[in-house]
């Protein structure tokens, strides 16, 4: 099983996230569970969100508190909120930032994890026009998580925006020019 | 057919309703309702439903509607959560002792005070004495396969009691998981058309619903009630066990988890029942003699099916995401208990409180009461009744 | 009225048991309010003078019990099985042509 917490902040949409993800496992197969630890909705407040991932039927239904991976989706979280308590041995980071790789591993000091890296900000505005970072973390998370390949990613979420967007179907090119960017732009540091 | 798919605990029991198509659901579509209501109205806006969607002002409206559409004739539906559902249980007594089958998606949330709200079933344990029949679902697979059951049980003439079809706040009702999907067509056949026998909107016979019932009559009447309920114990076997005939999903009052050989157990309803079911593996991976017993109906109360699930059980943790205030313990406790008095005499019981406003409850939490159980087993002093999860 | 005493009533007695009384005490038919005779409860009884009388017709929407039967634009004698004793026909009529009389007290006057 994978354990994955979110760190957000209310409006970020670090839930619709986990929703995504789950929905990208669920493709592939596998059990899944997407789930935020609710509370009164505060735009900027610290928030939480979780997926369970597992070729099993899930059945535990708690929160997570030794996650496999913690994916920070606003880096100013890191500091107040302890984003990486209870990190599993050999378990990682993905975080959203513009900090050079130096300046992140001084954040995440003791961190015995691996460290991913993504600029989800600014491929979001190159890609989208607009600051989504969810859409680029989604396939940081697939990649660093081993969910499934850059191939499988690909297609699957074409077939996903071509149905979330029916509507409006300019939006998709843009979604995907995100994800595939984001690909790449996850970095190990 | 089925389709495997994933959705919320919320979409799940929207999706049944959507197939149920009932005649009219009136809710009051706003906090401290569910998403429940508002996925009901796009459907109706979109036209795949066509029933009548009463957006009423109020739950205690939202109940009286129920009952006025229910007493005319209509398969009446409501959903609520939390205070929304205290402020019906006036109507709640109504709707049972006038025999009125309506259905009731119920989000199990705690009530303020202090303001909270996040999971607990102090909402509808507060009704437990309504004449309203209880099923409570640990996932949301089950909350879709308890609402498929629900009108087919209430309608049954046997019984003509309501039903709620409880799931844990939040948990799953927001929370995506796996489900399996049954086809429309097949989940219609199963649930069939509702012609109630007595009806107000029949033109060919007048009749009077709901009358005042002095003190000669009033007692018949609960009489009645009382074999109502006793009967849907049966009812709800035969639906079940025509839905696994369907579905190959297989439900009774309560679920035995690895109680063979168990030594310590506990009874436990809703989603830490799954959680429970977690710890119970590790346990009985390290030779433990661990098992649970989960109660899906608690309404009529599943009294001797608990007492023979014990068989050797020594020492019993009841799970109670309910405090009842008697200072004794909540109220799975005290009926647990009294389930077995004079059937499964001598196990050695313990009533945890846990679980309330949302607190959550962990695999470990689940180790930590087995391994006080099997202390208490072996002799060890221990409380009737202590919360469990909680900074002292 | 179609309703018979018979199929309206059917069970619902005092001495029947829950399971011969109706489901939740539902009242089949309609009516059924003329088989309650509730002129047993009257302390008073009214007597209507029919030379005082104007047939102006202010008593029969009054009366509680719809015990002032009217037929052909005139009221007539009351109904004494259901009429409880009220006594707003003998207030509303202008006449006097409607008096109130206490039970027990008529052997006095």
């Amino acid at each position: 099983m994978i354990e994955i917490r979110w760190h957000g902040r209310g409006g970020q949409g670090a839930k619709t996230a986990a929703l995504l993800l789950a929905d990208a496992a669920f493709e592939t197969g596998m059990y899944v569970q997407g789930f935020p630890e609710y509370g009164p909705e505060r735009m900027g407040a610290p928030i939480t969100a979780y997926n369970r991932l597992d070729d099993q039927p899930i059945r535990i239904h708690s929160n997570i508190y030794e996650p496999d991976i913690v994916v920070v989706v606003d880096q100013t979280l890191v500091g107040p909120v302890d984003v990486t308590s209870g990190l599993k041995k050999g378990g990682a980071v993905i975080v959203n930032t513009d900090l050079s790789p130096a300046e992140v591993r001084g954040m995440f000091k003791g961190c015995t994890g691996a460290i991913h890296a993504i600029d989800a900000r600014d491929i979001s505005l190159r890609s989208m026009g607009r600051n989504l970072p969810n859409t680029p973390l989604l396939a940081a998370v697939v990649k660093v998580a081993g969910i499934m390949g850059e191939d499988e990613f690909l297609k699957n979420m074409e077939g996903s925006f071509a149905h979330k967007f029916a509507a409006k179907p300019e939006v998709i090119k843009g979604n995907m020019l995100a994800i595939r960017e984001a690909w790449r732009g996850a970095v190990l540091i | 057919m089925s389709r495997n798919d994933r959705m919320s605990g919320n979409e799940a029991v929207a999706t049944a309703i959507r197939q149920i198509n009932p005649d009219v659901i009136a809710a009051f579509p706003i906090t401290p309702s569910t998403e429940i209501p508002q996925y009901i109205s796009s459907f109706k806006a979109n036209g795949l439903i066509d029933t009548e969607f009463v957006a009423v002002e109020s739950e205690h409206s939202a109940m009286s509607a129920c009952i006025g559409a229910s007493a005319a004739g209509a398969r009446a539906m409501t959903a609520t959560s939390s205070a929304g559902m205290a402020l019906m249980y006036e109507l709640l007594y109504v709707a049972a002792s006038d025999r009125l089958p309506i259905v009731m998606a119920a989000v199990n949330r705690a009530l303020s005070g202090p303001i909270n709200i996040n999971a607990d079933h102090s909402d509808s344990m507060g009704a437990r004495d309504s004449g309203w029949i209880q099923i409570y679902s640990e996932n949301a697979q089950e909350a879709y396969d308890n609402m498929l059951m629900a009108h087919r049980i209430a309608e049954h003439p046997d019984v003509m009691l309501p039903v709620m079809v409880c799931q844990d706040g939040f948990i799953t009702s927001h929370a995506v998981e796996n489900i399996v999907i049954e086809d429309d067509g097949p989940v219609r056949g199963f649930i069939g058309s509702y012609s109630p026998e007595k009806y107000l909107l029949n033109p060919a016979e007048s009749l009077g619903v709901g009358p005042y019932s002095v003190s000669v009559y009033y007692m018949e009447i609960k009489r009645q009630q009382f074999e109502a309920m006793n009967s849907a114990r049966a009812v709800i076997a035969g639906v079940s066990e025509d839905f696994a005939a369907m579905t190959g999903r297989d439900y009774g009052m309560i679920e035995k988890y690895r109680m063979e050989g168990a030594e310590l157990a506990v009874i436990v309803m809703g989603s830490a029942a799954g959680t429970g079911k977690a710890a119970v593996d590790r346990l009985r991976g390290s030779g433990v003699k661990a098992g649970l017993v989960k109660l899906r109906v608690f309404r009529p109360f599943p009294d001797a099916e608990i007492a023979e699930a014990m068989g050797g059980v020594r020492a019993l943790g009841i799970m109670d995401r309910c405090d009842g205030f008697s200072a004794c313990g909540g109220p799975l406790g005290a009926e647990a208990r009294g389930a077995l008095y004079g059937r499964a005499e001598g196990i050695k019981t313990v009533n945890y409180v846990y679980g309330l406003g949302g607190r959550d409850m962990r695999v470990e939490d689940f180790e930590a009461l087995f391994a006080e159980l099997a202390r208490v087993r072996d002799g060890a002093e221990s409380l009737r009744c202590r919360y469990h999860g909680v900074r002292e | 009225m179609s309703a018979t005493r018979r199929n309206l009533m059917e069970g619902m007695t005092p001495d029947a048991g829950w399971r011969e009384l109706s489901p939740a005490a539902q009242v089949f038919g309609e009516g059924n309010s003329l088989f309650f005779n509730t002129g047993e409860w009257r302390t008073e009884s009214p007597a209507w003078d029919a030379e005082r009388c104007r047939q102006c017709l202010l008593c029969f929407p009054v009366c509680p019990d719809s015990s002032i039967p009217v037929a052909g634009g005139k009221r007539g004698g009351f109904d004494m099985e259901h009429c409880k004793g009220c006594g707003v026909c003998a207030r509303v009529c202008p006449f006097g042509a409607i008096s109130m009389t206490e039970h027990g007290r008529e052997a006095a006057e």
